[in-house]
Parts: C-alpha cells; structure tokens; sequence
C-alpha cells in the first residue's frame, strides 16, 4: 500500500518541521496537537459546510417537487446564501430556556447529538487514506458513534418540560432502539464479503469497474442496500420516519422548546448524519470513492505515485491529485443518496408511530436477517458448486499463516487488497 | 507524552463524570454524567489499545444501555418521583464508607510491586515499538541503493500503517472462534493448547436470548394499580 | 504528570468501583441504583483491560471485559423491566418502600 498517509503524516512533517527547536518529546506533543487540530478543522469545515448547502438544496427541492421555485432572492439567482442567511438570523435570536426545563440537561444537550454526529465524520474515510482516524474497527465504530446521538435527542425532549418535546424524545428512542438492529445487521452483509471491519479495506475492495460494488455481488447484498437505505432514512428520522419532529401532531416535537443557537445545533446533526448515513452506503455498497468507469480510474490511477518528494520529502503530488478527485466522488455520490432522501421527504407522507414500528419490528428486522442468512450461504453454495472457498475473505487466511502478531497479517490483507 | 495527556484528560473525565453521578440527585441529570463518564471510559479503552471494546462500549453501553435507563426514567418519572432524596446522614455514611473503601484500594495498589508479582509487566508493546521505530528508521538510513531505501521505506509505512489501525481486533475475533492467535502460533510442539472463547461465546448468545425473552414477559403490559387520586377522577 | 503504567489505570477503575458502590448504597430511586451498578462494572472492566495491555497475560482481559459489557446490557434490561413491574405495583420507585415482606 502506498497512501500518502501512511507515507507523510501531518503529524510527522509537523514534528520534522520543529525538530530544529526543542526536545524530542515536546515536538512530539506540539506536533501531534497541531496535526488533531488541522485535522479536526478540516472535518469541521466537512461537518459545518455539508449541511448549509443541503438545507439550501432540501429548500429548492421541496419547491420544485411542490410546484413553486423554493428560495430565489438571497444571494443571486438560486438563492444559494438562504442558509447563511437563515444562520446569521438563527444566532441573533435569543437563546431561550424555558421554566419548567431543567437547564443544565437543556443546554447541554444539542451539543451532545452535535458532537456524536460529528465524531461520526472522524472514521468515514472520504479517499484512499484520507480518514481522520484508521480505525481498525472503523465500520463498527462509526455504527456506534452514530448510535450516540439520539442520546443528546432523548435528553434535549426529555429536559425541555414540555408534553410535545417529552412524546417526541418518547417515540425517538423507541424508534431509534428497534431501528439500530436491522441496520447493523444491514451494514454486516456487505462487511462479510470484505471480510473486514476497516472501512478503508472495504472502499478498496470494491476498486475497479462499478461490477466489482458490493451492491453487485450478490443478489442479497443487491437487496441489502435498499434495506439499508430504509433503515438509515429512518435513523436519521427523515420523512416518513420523523416521527420525533412531526410538526402535525408534537408542534415540533423533541426540539419544540428550542430556539436560536442550539436549535441550528440539532438540524446541522441532522442533515450531517444524513451525510454520514448515505456516506456509509456509498462505503460500503456503492464502490466508495471509486468513479465505477474504467476510463476515469485509470487517468488517476496513473496519477497514484507519481511525482514522489515533491514540495516536500515523503509528499507525492499525484497522489494527493487522485486523491482530491475521489473525495469528491465520494461526496457527490453521498449527496446524490442525499438528494434521494429529500426527495422521499416530499413525496411520501408520514407513518403512524405503530406503523413505525410495526415496519420494523416485524418486516425490516426479518427481512435483514433473512438476507444476512442469504448472504452468508451464498459464498458456501459457490464453492460447492465452484469451489471457492471465500467464506472469510483474505482476512483470516492471512491471519493464520503470518505467526503469532496480527500485524503484518492487516498489512498484507491491505496489500492483496490493494492488489 | 502525548498518551499521558489524553490518559490524564479522560481518566479526570470519567471519575468526575462518576463523583457527579453519586452527588447528584436528579436522576435525569444522573443519566447525563453517566454518558460522560462512560464515554471517558470507552476512550481509556482505544488508549489500552483495545479498538474493539472501546467501540462496543460506546455501541452497547451509552448508546443502548444507558438509552434504556433514561427510558425508563421517562416511563416512571411522574413529578415526585424524579426527585428521591437521601437524608444528610445517610450521604454522610455513604460518603465516610466509600471515602475507606477507596483509602483500601488504592493502598492495595500502591503497595503492590507489579514488577515483581507478574514477570514482563510494564508496557511492553509500547517498548516493542521503539524498538522497531529505531530499527526500521537505521534501515533507512542505511540502505545504500535506491532499491533498498525504497525498501526500508515501505517496511517502515507498513508498520505505521499496522500501529494506525489497532492490534486485537482480528485476535479477538478469532478467540471467539476458538482459536487463540496470540497464544498457539509459534509455539513449541506437545503444548497443550490454550482454549478459545467459542464455548462462552456461544453461552452468552443463549444467555442474551433468555434474557430478551424474560424481560418482555416481566414488562408485558398489565392491569395497572391506581392510586386513590386517580381512582377519584 | 508522571508517566502512565497498570497502577495509573487500576487507579481510575478503583475510583470508578467505590464510586459505583456509594450510588448503590445512597440512592433510593432504583433507576439510581442501576447506574450504581454501571459504574462499578465499568470500574472493573478498566482492570480488565488495563491488566491485558500491561502484563503478558495476552487478550483473556478484553474477551472478559466484552462478556462482561454484553452481559451488563442484559442484566441492565431485565433490571429495568423488574423497576417497571415495580412502579406499576408501586407506583413509585423508591427502592425502600418495598417492604411488603418484611416481618
């Protein structure tokens, strides 16, 4: 494998940079708090820009689809600084507690789900080897970190002392409980044929022509993915799953009591975890950061190597350049599943809670399993019938055969990967 | 250094998130410093290296179970149950006994020569990495042709790559299969092999079965009792 | 801010257990006395993991210490159906004004 992560951290050139000036052990430090810092502004920028353009296209979508031209005036044309706009008013406005709301819970939840929303962005890698954290575990990871943000949701209704926030934090939890299991069995299908947790691993796999998507593996792993998808359109309680927010019967439910600052806190979690729920689809069905056509992977697949110690010693130029281009495959894909979601938003109407559930509990929950069961047997019936044995991926064989440390065996997984 | 300061930052996290649990006594407040606390817990985990647990702490414990207490907490919070004070005396006793019991602890642990007890303690893994940081980094330096620096080059990436992405994850997996990686490979023959995990394994997966099972037939919805004021109305 | 080794994390896990007690023993709600319970699995857990980072005993420490997280989701679900069944007897949760039993 020849990331540029792996060959030039920020940390380390941070680090070679100020080693003229002090000890070993304090460059170590200042070099690894700047690298997290940078990084995290970066994610931040990722977290905070996202979202404005989302609310600006949900707005423009919801008019077209409802027959009118949505936002039009701020900022030219399109109205493309409505957002920024709506921002500068959201801050402006006073920051409201009510009486009966126990405060501290009160203000301190928004940041909660923010946070857990953002942690999210720090192990989905948006290129080969552009992820804030190389999670080993990383698929799992992200799976609980998104887990943690009905947490702030749950706390926020539950501490605002109002009836409507309390049904919304009520029907939240119970939604998002039942909701976690036919994800997470979802998520596993496309991780079996990896056989892999490292999400990394799994874009790689997945590199080539778009036959080679997870989506196109199997006939399971084809049905998986809309499974998926439904399930994270509801954990991420969009229409028609919103039931914590349904402004027809709870006001505004969970965040009814909300206002200014710590309100925007919440809608930014949102369509940010909207991002993170369509960029692990991507991830793990839709090939990634890989385009799917031959022609423009091969360009800057060219580029991959090239033009080694450039600006900098350890730095290759080309395949930052390959790099840059997938990330923004990876986030046009991700918006394009995004997209997707607003438009069911204005199409469909809401559910009742218990048809909520009921989709859940006792359709979504055994259609998952059947299709894990699916996909766990489908590599058995090849090898019987081609004999194939791939029921662990590369992982396991080259676990077994590489002596007693684990470490040489991820590097060598990655490295037939990467082949 | 860096490992001390993190250590230092969530080791203060988790034991203040727990003093708040105890001193608090508005249970929904409760639930709040128990996610913190927990969370700091689940972050001392990735510094031990161990990615796995650390993730299904944050998976299982301050996404489900704890989701789990403030739900109950909303099921039977009615007003002048939220608020269940202890008297004085009894903080008093609670705070004097757990005050001895935490003088206890720490002198057993003090007064314990790690070293000594168990041979090979200390960070090991951590002085493994030095070792071969310092290694790998001579390699480079000394490679003479271009195709051996690009060697050592690729030698040293691989294992920095390998220390990115955390260490027990597959050996756990495998363990729970009921091979042990860390233990029987590279082993002298006629050892006795060191058992998995697949027996415990497959007990806690029928263990967690019962449990869902037992605990859907004590919440089952019920006749309710009713208290004299709703009686009246 | 020395360095950290076992003792520091066994320090921590000891904090977190006494503090887990002292809930348990002080509180009267018995959602309270759950989270009590919570903390001083956790405390434990620490060790756990703290024992198989720094000693050559190998990954016995994290497999218990999952077992140990599984198995307190458990023991936390069954606990919370037992409150509920509880406070529908009840109608409140003070664990002390359970004394239909005592003689």
């Amino acid at each position: 494998m020849s990331g540029p992560l792996a060959v030039l951290t920020l940390e380390n050139y941070i680090a070679s940079v100020l080693k003229s000036c002090a000890d070993s052990e304090t460059v170590a430090t200042v070099a690894f708090v700047l690298a997290a810092l940078t990084h995290a502004a970066l994610l931040l920028g990722l977290f905070g820009g996202l979202p404005v353009f989302y609310i600006w296209l949900e707005r423009k979508v919801a008019g077209r689809i409802q027959d009118r031209l949505g936002p039009t005036r701020v900022g030219g044309k399109f109205g493309w600084l409505q957002t920024i706009a709506d921002g500068i008013k959201l801050i402006q406005k006073e920051d409201l507690v009510p009486k009966d709301a126990d405060s501290v819970v009160f203000r301190m939840s928004p940041y909660l789900a923010g946070v857990a929303s953002f942690a999210a962005f720090m192990v989905l890698p948006v290129a080969d080897s552009w992820v804030g954290v190389a999670a080993e575990c990383g698929a799992f990871l992200i799976l609980a970190l998104m887990s943690l943000e009905v947490l702030g949701i749950i706390l926020a209704g539950y501490s605002s002392g109002s009836k409507w926030a309390l049904f919304g934090a009520m029907r939240e939890a119970a939604q998002m409980v039942s909701y976690e299991i036919p994800m997470a069995i979802c998520a596993l299908i496309p991780l079996l044929i990896a056989g892999s947790l490292n999400l990394q691993v799994v874009g790689r796999m997945q590199a080539g022509g778009f036959w080679n998507w997870f989506i196109f593996h199997d006939p399971f792993s084809f049905l998986a993915f809309f499974c998926y998808f439904t399930v994270a359109t509801a954990s991420v309680k969009r229409a028609p799953f919103d039931l914590a927010e349904a402004e027809s019967e709870l006001v505004a439910g969970f965040h009814t009591e909300y206002s200014g600052f710590r309100w925007s806190i919440f809608f930014l979690a949102e369509y940010a975890s909207m991002f993170a729920v369509s960029g692990i689809a991507v991830l793990l069905f839709l090939g990634g950061w890989e385009t799917g056509a031959v022609v423009p992977e091969s360009i800057f697949g060219a580029f991959r190597g090239w033009g080694a110690n450039v600006p900098v010693p350890g730095f290759e130029i080309g395949t930052y350049i390959a790099n840059v281009f997938a990330a923004h495959v990876f986030v046009v894909k991700a918006s394009l599943l995004v997209t997707l979601q607003i438009w069911v938003r204005w199409t469909l109407p809401r559910l009742r809670i218990d048809q909520v559930m009921t989709t859940c509990l006792k359709y979504l929950v055994p259609i998952s399993c059947f299709l894990f069961l699916g996909a766990v047997l489908w590599p058995l019936i090849l090898a019987s019938t081609n004999s194939r044995p791939v029921v662990f991926g590369p992982a396991l064989k080259s676990v077994v055969s590489s002596g007693s440390s684990s470490a040489p065996s991820v590097a060598r997984a990655d490295s037939e990967v990467a082949r | 250094m860096t490992e001390q300061l993190l250590f230092w930052v969530f080791a203060i996290l988790s034991c203040g998130g727990a003093l708040a649990v105890v001193v608090t006594q508005n249970v929904v407040r409760m639930a709040f410093w128990l996610v913190v606390s927990l969370g700091a817990v689940a972050a001392l985990f990735f510094l031990l290296h161990a990615d796995f647990l650390g993730a299904a702490q944050l998976l299982i414990y301050v996404g489900g179970t704890v989701v789990l207490l403030v739900f109950g907490v909303m099921l039977t919070a009615s007003g002048h149950t939220i608020k269940v004070q202890t008297t004085p005396a009894e903080t008093l006793l609670g705070c004097g006994v757990g005050l001895l019991l935490l003088c206890v602890l720490v002198f057993g642990i003090k007064s314990v020569e790690w070293a000594k007890e168990i041979p090979g303690v200390g960070d090991s893994a951590a002085a493994a990495d030095q070792a071969e940081d310092a290694k790998l980094a001579s390699d480079v330096a000394s490679a003479k042709t271009d195709e051996s620096r690009q060697a050592a080059i690729n030698a040293r990436d691989a294992a920095v790559a390998r220390r990115q992405s955390g260490r027990t994850l597959r050996q756990l997996g495998l363990s729970f299969f009921g091979l042990r990686p860390d233990r029987n490979l590279n082993q002298e023959q006629g050892k006795p092999l060191a058992p998995g995990y697949l027996l415990p394994f497959e007990i806690i997966s029928i263990h967690l079965l019962v449990v869902l099972v037992g605990a859907a037939y004590l919440a089952r919805a019920k006749c309710r009792a009713t208290s004299g004021l709703e009686a009246d109305l | 801010m020395g360095s950290v080794g076992l003792e520091e994390y066994l320090i921590v896990g000891a904090v977190l257990f006494v503090c887990g007690i002292v809930c348990m023993a002080t509180k009267r709600n018995a959602i309270g006395v759950l989270m009590g319970v919570e903390l001083v699995l956790n405390g434990a857990n620490i060790n756990f993991v703290a024992f198989s980072r720094y000693t050559p005993l190998g990954l016995d420490g994290q497999a218990t210490a999952l077992f140990v997280v599984v198995l307190a989701a458990a023991e936390a679900a069954v606990a919370l159906a037992i409150a509920l069944n509880y406070y529908n007897n009840h109608l409140t949760i003070d664990v002390d004004r359970g004394n239909e039993l005592q003689g």
